[in-house]
Formats: C-alpha cells, structure tokens, sequence
C-alpha cells in the first residue's frame, strides 16, 4: 500500500496573544501516516492538538519543526500557488456545519466556486454540481437554496460535497459529526464510508469520539497534549489498548447498556 | 493593576507628543504667512525672511520643536507673537470655564444614558420607546441649532436663564450653575442619544447571555443580576463611546461658548489662529491633547476595573 | 454564477426599503435638495455674493428676493442654494477620504496578521487622539480656511471609527469557518475578500455613509458658524452666524438657513436608521428578565404524583407572522424522590424548554398554554419572578450544558457563588465564604482557596463545571436539573463529573432530572428515563427497561443509531478499479 500522507516530527507553535506573550508548544514531533484509500483516525481530547494536525497538512497553519510529505513532496511551507495546486488533491470537512458554508451564498455558488476558480467551464461545473448533489444524497434543486434552509445533516452533506468536487485524494475530516444529532451521526458516517469505497479517496479523521473513530477508521493513533501515546490497527486500538491513557479514554466514555456501563465504571475506577 | 496604570499613562504622553509633533510640522508650512502677519501689509519677501530669522522660524524644525518641547515640559509655553502675553497663564483662565461646561456635560450624559439605556433594556415597553424617541431627537437635530433655540426660548422670552456671560463658581455657585445649565443642556443631546442607544443595545446583549439565566436560577434577585453583573459587562463599549464624546463635546462646547458669549478658550484659539500666533496654537495643541490623553486615561482605568481581562492579559 | 436566489435577496432588501415611509421620505427630500443645489445658477438670478444695498434686510419677495434680503444686502435664496452645494461638497470629500482609509486598512489590518494590525491600531489611536474641532481650528494657518481642505483633514479624523467598524466585521469573518473552507478550495486571498468579506462589510458601511455625510455637514457648518473659512462661500453656518447676530430684529434670516440644514441633517439620520432596518433586520428587542406569568393553571389534583409532576405541559413561541408555534405539545411526566430520571431526546424534542419551564426561565417570548408543573405539590407556572426567588436555590437548581459562558467573566467564581449562597439562605459574608470553600473542596477542586480568587477565563472547562455544581448544590435543593451538564466536555472529565454527580445525590437523597441526548449517560446514572420527540413524550420506563425492551419505534430508532461498541472496519482500503480519475490527470 502506497504511503499518500507522510507526517514526520511535526511540531507547531502558537504565539502568545499581547506584545511580548511567551508563545507555547502545541504539537511536540507528531509522526503519522495516511495511506492510499484508507481512513486515519486521529483520536484525543480537547486541547491534545488533533486539530491543529489536521490544520498543518492543510496549510492553515505553519509548522515550526519538522516536515509534511504528501505523495512524496515536502508540502510543508507549500507557498500560495502550491497551495492552491494542492487544493486538487487535499480538501476538508469541518465540525461546524452552520459557519463552514456562507449564509449569503447559495449552495450552487458554495459548490461551484471551487471549480470554477480551478478553471472549469460554467455548464461543466453545473453539471459537476448536480452530480455531487446526487452522491451525497442531495435533492437537485437544492442548488439555487441557501445554507439556512437546510438541517445540519444536510449542511454536512453540503461541506462533504464542497470536498468531492475536484476528486481530491485525501479528505481531512475535523470532527465532522460531532454537530449532529443520533440519528444524522450515522447516517453521515455511512456516507463518508460508502464514499471511500466508491471512489477510494483517503480520510484523515479527527474526532474526540473513540465509537466514531472505530466507525470508519482501519488504523488510529491516540494522541494526547501534543504527543502522539499510540498508533495501531483500529482493533488493536480500540479493544487492546497498550497505552494507559488509551485505556483512560476507553473506559471513561459510557457504553449504552446499564449493566456493561457499570462494570466499565468498576474498571475504570481501579485504574 | 500598577503596570497596567503605568502602560497607559506612558503610551497616553507618547501620543500627545506625537500629536503635537505632528501639529508643528503642518504649522509649519504657513511659516512665510506668519511672517508676514506680524510685518502687516505690503512686507516684501526680503522682510518676510528677515523676520523669519528673527523669530527663530528659519532654524531646522526638529530644532525647534524640540526647544519648543523642552520649555514646554518645564511648563513655560513661551508668548504671544502679537500680545507678549504668556501662553500658559492665558490658557488656563480660559480653560476653566470651557471645562467647567465640558465636564459637566459629560456626568450628566453618563448618568442620564446609563439609567435610561439599563431601563429601557430591562423593562421593555413604554420606558424603551421613550429611551428611543429621546435618542432619535438627540441624533436629529445639531446642537448648533438646539443651543441657539433654548437661548431663544429660555433666556429671551422665559427670562428664567441669562442669555449669556459667566459667573465663576467661587464667585457665586447658584449663578454658575444657571449661567451653565443651557449651554450643558445643549452640548448634551447628542452625546445622550449616542450613549443611550450604545448601552440599551449593550444590554440587551448581557441580558441574553447564559450566565444571567444560569444566576436567576440561584435565587439572585433581578435587580442585582442587572447592575452588579450585566451592566459592568456592558459598560466596556459603552466607555470607548464616551471617549470620542469627550472629544465631540470639546468641539461642540467652542461653539456653544460663541452662542452664549462664555468666555472660554474656544474665542481665544480662534483669533490666535487666525493671526498665525503659533506659541498659542501650540499651547492649545497641547492643552486640548492633553485632555484627550487625560480622559482616554481615566476611561482605561475604568475599563481595566470592570473588565478583568483587559487588566490581566494584556 | 449567481444564481436567482442571490438576486431575490437583493431585490427583497430592495424592496423593503421601498416600503418604508422613513426611507423614501428621506431620500426624496435628499435628492429633491441636492438637485436644488445643483440647479441654484437656473433657479435664482441672482448670485450668492451680490450685495445691493437697497435690498438689506429686505423682506419676503422685495426686490425680486424670494425669501427676502440678508443684513449685507444678498438674496438668501440664492445663497441658500449655493451653500447646498458646499454641504454637498464637504460631505463629499469628509465622507470619501473617511471611507478610502478607514475601509482600506480595516480590510487589510482585519484579513492580514497581527504585526500589520498592530501598526494600524497605533496609528488609529494616534489620530484619535487629536482633539477634533479644536484641531480644524488651529490648523487655519494651514488650509487658509478653505473648507476643502478643511474637509480633508476632517475626514482623516473620521477615519479611525470606520478603521474599527471594518477590522472588527473582518476579525469576525475571518475566523468563520467558510473562509478557511475557501481557502483550502484553493481560492486566491483576493477573491476571499472580494466574495465573502466584503459583502459582510458592505450592509454596515453603507450605513455609516449615511451617519459621516450628517457628521460632515454639521461639523462644516460648526466651523462656518465659528468664522472658520471666508466669508465669500456661502454656507449654511455662515448664515446661521449672520441670522443670529440679528436674531431679535429680523427672526427670518435665521430660520431659512436654520430649517435648511436641519432638514439635510434630520433627513440622513432617518434614511442610516432606515439603512439600518432594512440591511441589518432593525434594532435588537428588549431582553426583560420576567416568567410567563400569563398563564396560571387550575388548581385541580395531578393525574400524577411524585416529587415533580409535569402535566401535560404546552409551550410555544409566536411566529414572525404572529401565529403560536408549539415547541412543547403536552408533555406529563413525574420524578420520584430521590430518583434520577433521564430526559432524552435529540434537538428540537422541547427537553430543554420542559426543564427551562420547571425553573422559570423560559424567554420572555415564550407562552406557556396549558398544562402544571407542581414541585412538592406546589404550583410551579404562574408564580411571579419574586416568588419563584423563593424557591430556588433551596427547592430547585440548575447546572447548565456549557460552563464558560455561563459564569460571568468580570466577577471572581467565589464572588459568585457567596452571592448564590446568601441569595438563598440569609447569612454572613464570613459564613457564605467558608460554606463556598468547602463546597468547592467537596466537588474535588484542587486549589479551593485559589479557584475561590480566580476570574472564570483562568480557570478550564472542567473545572468550571464543578463551580457551577457546587453553586447548584450549594444551598441543598431538593431537585436538581441538570441540562445536558457534560456534553460540552471531554469525554475523561465527563465520567468524573458523572461520578461527581452520583456521589452527591446520595447525600442530601437529591432528586435529579437529567436532560441528555448520550444514552451512555442514561445507561450510567439514570433510574428511570423519558424519551422525548417533537414536544412529547413518546415512552417512559426504568432503564433497564428500556434498553432491554424499547416500546415504541422511535425509541428502537434512537437505539438503534448508537454506534456499536464492536463494529469495526473490516474492508481493507483498496483502490477500486477506475474509481480513481485523478490518474488521468
């Protein structure tokens, strides 16, 4: 299996806020791995950094160590046209589905701008855009609605769409169900899986959710305050963990049966 | 809390040197016009520079501003080029008055757009509207016009306010405060209007936000929730807006000082500007950004004691 | 590519503006009297500055004057009509100088990076700090007094207030996700700014147009007024001036130019406010902290019993065209006490609006039907803020879903929740403090001393939850309502919270209702459980029950969408054949 996304001792800095704030260290030498068509999961808490992996690879935010590779290319101080270049084979889904789309745009010119920008002909990518539609389960006319007309599982579906256009792939998904409701949640979730096994595009998933992690991922790494702790196959991850903290995370997240949950609290508490 | 004070303070000094650093350097484009001025009519350009030089205006200007600056931190502001009266004693005979209407002005804006921007948040209905409506007519109509109105109608047909003239207030405190009620009252409206609609759509934001709902739930009485919690995260904005009406009102009191015949320092920089008396012009550069400085200063502090963050962070 | 959506919206901006009276009142008298300046060489015969001296203080109509003569001999008509021109023409260059710089450096200071925003806000507060007129004065030697350029340096002092006004709506905008969206797309920063930041900005400075023309004008006829400028171009303050000096022999000369300037001023304060309205949605609505104390219910027996009884509780919420949506239609359920009941539901099930109704905080918008909420037999709905005070805090409590924005970040935490304490039960400061500290110690914070001191940003989500549970709990309420209390945290927190909470209901025996969509929750803390969906109730039973042997569908749904514990991805990631077209390029 070819290596698609190749992260080495990536290390990434915020600057403190004011004139003359100590800055601190959010990621401390991460390392990972995507592979063609499969799906990363990235698993960790609030403030671990598991964002701000997903924000390095896309040129949102400069590293200050280390190096990103994307099909062997060092991307990472890609500058703006690289960037833009890249754009082709690298896209995103957020968590947020009601400030990810313009609310002043319709979801026609949402889709279409991307494309257009890219150079395609406006009948061309028209017709692109009804064709996305119809993969992520979108009505037709959709296309001349506004973002607020729209649930928030639809809205997703919307930003899932945007990330298809150029056939990107690598799809960093930040978090992309953790807006949503139960049922949506799985609905969703299905879509992205069914997608990479249509068109095969690989996904670097980011979530806090160890049951959504396990819902589509092949391998995950574990990563906490800016260290990645453990990095397997998703069975070895998730049912034996070797890390202490993953087995932290494992437990505390409560399982929906009463008597499963309160032998999970025991082990839990003896840890 | 000390080195935010200090922060302020010597980012306030920096400023008002700048301000007038700057003033100076536009001043002194009109240097031959001065010149002149001083000569009379009918100079020719040869005395036009000969005066120059007397007058020390042909030295580089960095020179001069710099001496200029160094007489001015000692206090002596030099004097007119056309009374030889000293700048700085000058000034501040007049400056009393002008303050006396500014400050005024500016309390009674306070406390009147606090108490009717809380209200007409808290309670809705009649007292909003009427919040609104005073707000709407403040904004409307200029002070210009509402000064010279009240004259008209107060002084003139009333008779229950002089028209015009000052009485100090260590002379006789119920005639000052007469002989100042118009003119506040007019300098007054469209800083109420700005600053009621500042802080009603201040607090009506506050009142929204979870931590009231989540304090009402306690048991606190509303009364409290509103002026101890709402009202102190509010007020941040609502200072910034009171800074820039400083500044407006300091505008507006020159011309309310012509309308009413007070004699303030707005006649004074007036004449002085107009004749090119740049020793003047400067000590009134310097005055007025001084003032300006000053209240920036006492709105900071207010604002880093009711905002912690601020005091904090930065 | 703009499709007919983006245009309709435009059109309906449009047309609401043409709809109100404020605005085409406004911008008629506008246009009417620019037109008249612009047309003042055909419209009067005589010039601004012509001064005859048969004709000083003429009256109306003499000498061919149409609204008389000023105290030089002038047709005040005439100058009247020219001094629109120079109202025109000061608001002009104020307005457009303002506009150029201030929308310039809010974009870029606003779109790119710190260093150069830190040097645009120096800058600003520079010129903020020049003392406005009094500047325009001192400055005569300077611009001779021309009103041009006057204008300028005016509009230069102007330009702070739009600096700010642009770098905050691009602060805002650039931290929306859809920016970051777009520039993953590829999109260069030009078109990012062209397509999503402007049109953020545009509503607003469209608006403050309006306001900086009126500032220009009143402040050109401020300096007139004053002397400021000569005395050949005719002004509107210069005739002010003029008027006033003869205010008592000829009150006319004053009028004209005194109704001329305060019609343009009035008319461009009502068409911003109409601006306003019709870009923005109109003003926000008063926030009153009231209960929905319209609706008092009967005081009949409860078909239910228990600590807390809801009986088939309706609340709605008007429409915008006036009509009562429901968002709660007749929801019954009962807590035993000294149980936990879970409510579930996913959003929009009205769970939160049914707790939010126990506790009487519904927004003032809301309208409670039908229905009682009895807390130990005592009628809930229809009690007046005053006697609710009563019951809170010692009867009833609240712990909120996300714990930063609901503590008030300029008081300490401990400041408070002494405040809660005493609101409650009447006693000392010394004592409320000492039961704060401890309480504090008792939800397991570290430092209590500390946290005690500390403002609400210094502290973590974690940590603040438990200062919300300790004032929650603080004055022994026997029910306690917990609104989703640990969705908003990560998911190790969240199991000691949990913990937290199961520790503390055992002591005083409290009563809990519990309002989560996370049936892992449910599975760990609750007794009993009530499934919510679309404002009612659809099924009740203990937990175990439920679980085992869900009644109705939707619950089966509900359980059935829960992610499985087992599943795992089983399919190899394998590269289907020609589903990658990216070969081709």
């Amino acid at each position: 299996m070819t290596t698609l996304l190749e992260v080495s001792d990536l290390r990434v800095t915020y600057p403190g806020r004011g004139f003359r704030a100590r800055s601190h260290e959010v990621l401390h030498g991460v390392s990972l791995t995507v592979g063609q068509s499969e799906t990363l999961g990235v698993v960790g808490e609030s403030g671990s950094g598991k964002t701000t992996i997903g924000r390095a690879v896309l040129g949102l935010v400069a590293p200050s160590g280390g190096t990103v590779r994307f099909r062997g290319n060092d991307i990472t101080r890609a500058g703006r046209a690289e960037r833009r270049a890249l754009a082709r084979d690298i896209q995103v889904v957020f968590q947020d589905p009601y400030s990810s789309l313009n609310p002043a745009l319709t979801i026609g010119d949402i889709l279409g701008e991307p494309l257009i920008v890219q150079g395609t002909e406006t009948s061309e990518a028209r017709r692109r855009v009804a064709e996305l539609l119809d993969q992520v389960g979108l009505p037709k006319d959709a296309s001349q609605r506004l973002p607020r007309e729209f649930s928030g599982g639809q809205r997703q579906r919307v930003a899932i769409a945007r990330a298809l256009a150029p056939a990107p792939r690598l799809i960093v998904c930040d978090e992309p169900v953790s807006a949503l409701d139960l049922t949506t949640q799985a609905r969703v979730l299905d879509l992205l899986v069914d997608i990479q096994r249509r068109t095969g595009v690989a996904y670097l998933f980011i979530s806090h959710d160890l049951a959504v992690i396990r819902q589509v991922s092949h391998r995950v790494s574990v990563i906490h305050h800016g260290d990645i702790v453990e990095t397997g196959t998703a069975a070895q991850v998730t049912t034996a963990p070797e890390h202490p903290y993953t087995e932290r995370l494992l437990l505390a997240a409560p399982v929906a049966d009463p008597a499963e949950q309160r032998q999970r609290r025991e082990a839990r508490q003896r840890l | 809390m000390t080195v935010y004070v200090l922060r302020r303070l010597t980012a306030g000094l920096v400023l008002a040197v700048l301000v007038t650093m700057i003033t100076f350097l536009l001043l002194s484009t009109s240097f031959d016009d001065v010149a002149s001025s001083v000569l009379g009519n009918g100079a020719t350009p040869g005395q036009i520079a000969a005066q120059k030089a007397q007058m020390g205006l042909d030295r580089p200007l960095a020179v001069q501003y710099g001496d200029w600056l160094s007489h001015a931190v000692r206090g002596d502001l030099g004097a007119s080029y056309f009374t030889s009266e000293p700048v700085r004693s000058a000034i501040t005979a007049r400056l009393g008055v002008t303050l006396s209407i500014v400050v005024v002005a500016l309390l009674a804006t306070s406390v009147i757009s606090v108490a009717l921007g809380v209200a007409a948040a808290a309670r809705g209905g009649a007292v909003d509207r009427f919040a609104q409506g005073a707000a709407m007519t403040g904004y409307l109509v200029p002070s210009l016009l509402v000064a010279i109105a009240l004259v008209y109608v107060f002084a003139v047909r009333l008779h229950v306010f002089p028209a015009t003239g000052y009485t100090d207030f260590s002379e006789n405190p119920a005639r000052w405060a007469s002989s100042i009620a118009i003119p506040v009252v007019a300098l007054m409206m469209g800083g109420v209007a700005s600053l009621t609609s500042q802080i009603r759509g201040a607090m009506i934001g506050e009142l929204r936000k979870d931590y009231v709902r989540t304090l009402r739930t306690r048991g606190i009485p509303t009364r409290s929730i509103v002026l101890r919690h709402a009202l102190r995260n509010a007020a941040g904005p609502a200072l910034t807006v009171l800074s820039l009406e400083f500044i407006q009102m300091l505008g507006g009191a020159l011309i309310i000082e012509q309308i009413f015949a007070l004699p303030g320092f707005g006649q004074y920089a007036f004449n002085a500007s107009l004749q090119g008396d740049v020793p003047i012009i400067m000590g009134i550069s310097l005055f007025g950004v001084l003032l300006v400085v000053a209240v920036n200063l006492v709105v900071d502090l207010l604002n880093g004691w009711l905002n912690p963050k601020a005091r904090i962070v930065s | 590519m703009t499709t007919p959506n983006a245009d309709t919206r435009r059109r309906s901006t449009l047309r609401r503006l043409i709809a109100d009276p404020q605005a085409v009142v406004s911008a008629s008298l506008l246009v009417v009297i620019v037109l008249l300046g612009l047309l003042a060489p055909v419209l009067s015969d005589h010039g601004a500055d012509e001064a005859n001296l048969d004709a000083v203080n003429a009256g109306v109509g003499d000498h061919g004057y149409l609204l008389g003569g000023d105290k030089s001999g002038r047709d005040i008509f005439a100058r009247l009509l020219y001094s629109i021109d120079t109202s025109v023409v000061s608001a002009l260059i104020g307005t457009s100088i303002a506009l150029a710089i201030g929308i310039t450096s809010g974009l870029v200071g606003g779109y790119f990076g710190r260093r150069v925003r830190g040097v645009a806000e120096w800058l600003f507060s520079l010129i903020m700090t020049f003392p406005g007129l009094l500047l325009l004065i001192v400055l005569m030697p300077v611009t001779k007094g021309d009103y041009k350029a006057t204008m300028i340096v005016f509009g230069v002092l102007l330009s702070p207030g739009i600096y700010r006004l642009v770098r905050n709506l691009v602060l805002g905008v650039k931290n929306e996700l859809y920016v970051d969206a777009a520039r993953v797309s590829g999109l260069p920063d030009r078109r990012i700014l062209r397509r999503h930041v402007l049109t953020v900005v545009r509503g607003p400075v469209i608006i403050a147009t309006a306001f900086l023309a009126g500032s220009s004008i009143a402040v050109q006829s401020g300096l007139a007024f004053l002397g400021v400028g000569s005395n050949t171009v005719p002004s509107f303050g210069a005739m002010i001036s003029e008027g006033f000096t003869n205010l008592y022999e000829e009150p006319l000369q004053f009028l004209w130019p005194s109704l001329a300037l305060g019609i343009i001023t009035a008319s461009l304060v009502l068409l911003g406010n109409a601006l306003r309205d019709a870009l923005e949605g109109g003003r926000p609505k008063p926030a009153r902290i009231v209960t929905a104390t319209a609706y008092r219910p009967p005081a009949t027996e409860s078909a239910v019993s228990g600590l807390l009884t809801v009986d088939d509780l309706a609340i709605a919420y008007p429409t915008p065209t006036g009509e009562l949506k429901e968002v709660v239609s007749g929801v019954t359920l009962s807590v035993a006490a000294g149980e936990t009941l879970g409510l579930v539901g996913e959003s929009g099930s009205g769970k939160t609006q049914t707790a939010f109704a126990a506790l009487g905080v519904l927004p003032s918008e809301a309208v409670v039907t039908r229905g009682s909420i009895r807390l130990d037999g005592r009628e809930l709905l229809g009690l007046s803020e005053r006697e609710l005070r009563a019951v809170r805090g010692t009867s009833i409590a609240y712990v909120p879903q996300e714990p930063m924005s609901n503590l008030d970040p300029s008081s300490t935490v401990g400041a408070q929740l002494v405040e809660g304490v005493r609101a409650a039960t009447p006693m000392s400061t010394g004592e409320a403090r000492n039961r704060v500290l401890a309480l504090l110690a008792r939800v397991g914070i570290p430092e209590p001393e500390r946290t005690f001191r500390s403002y609400p940003h210094q502290i973590s989500g974690g940590m603040a939850q438990r200062v919300l549970i300790a004032g929650a709990v603080a004055s022994r309420p026997l029910l306690l309502i917990a609104d989703e209390p640990t969705t908003a945290l990560d998911v190790t927190v969240q199991a000691e919270i949990l913990d937290l909470l199961r520790d503390l209901r055992r002591e005083p025996n409290m009563t809990v209702l519990l309002v989560t969509h996370n049936f892992g929750v449910v599975a760990d803390i609750c007794d009993r459980v009530a499934v919510m969906r679309a404002g009612t109730v659809v099924e009740t039973g203990t937990t175990e029950e439920l679980f085992a042997r869900p009644q109705h569908p939707y619950t089966r749904t509900l359980l059935d969408s829960i992610l499985d514990e087992t599943t795992l991805r089983t399919d190899p990631p394998a590269t289907p054949a020609g589903a990658l077209e990216t070969e081709k390029r």
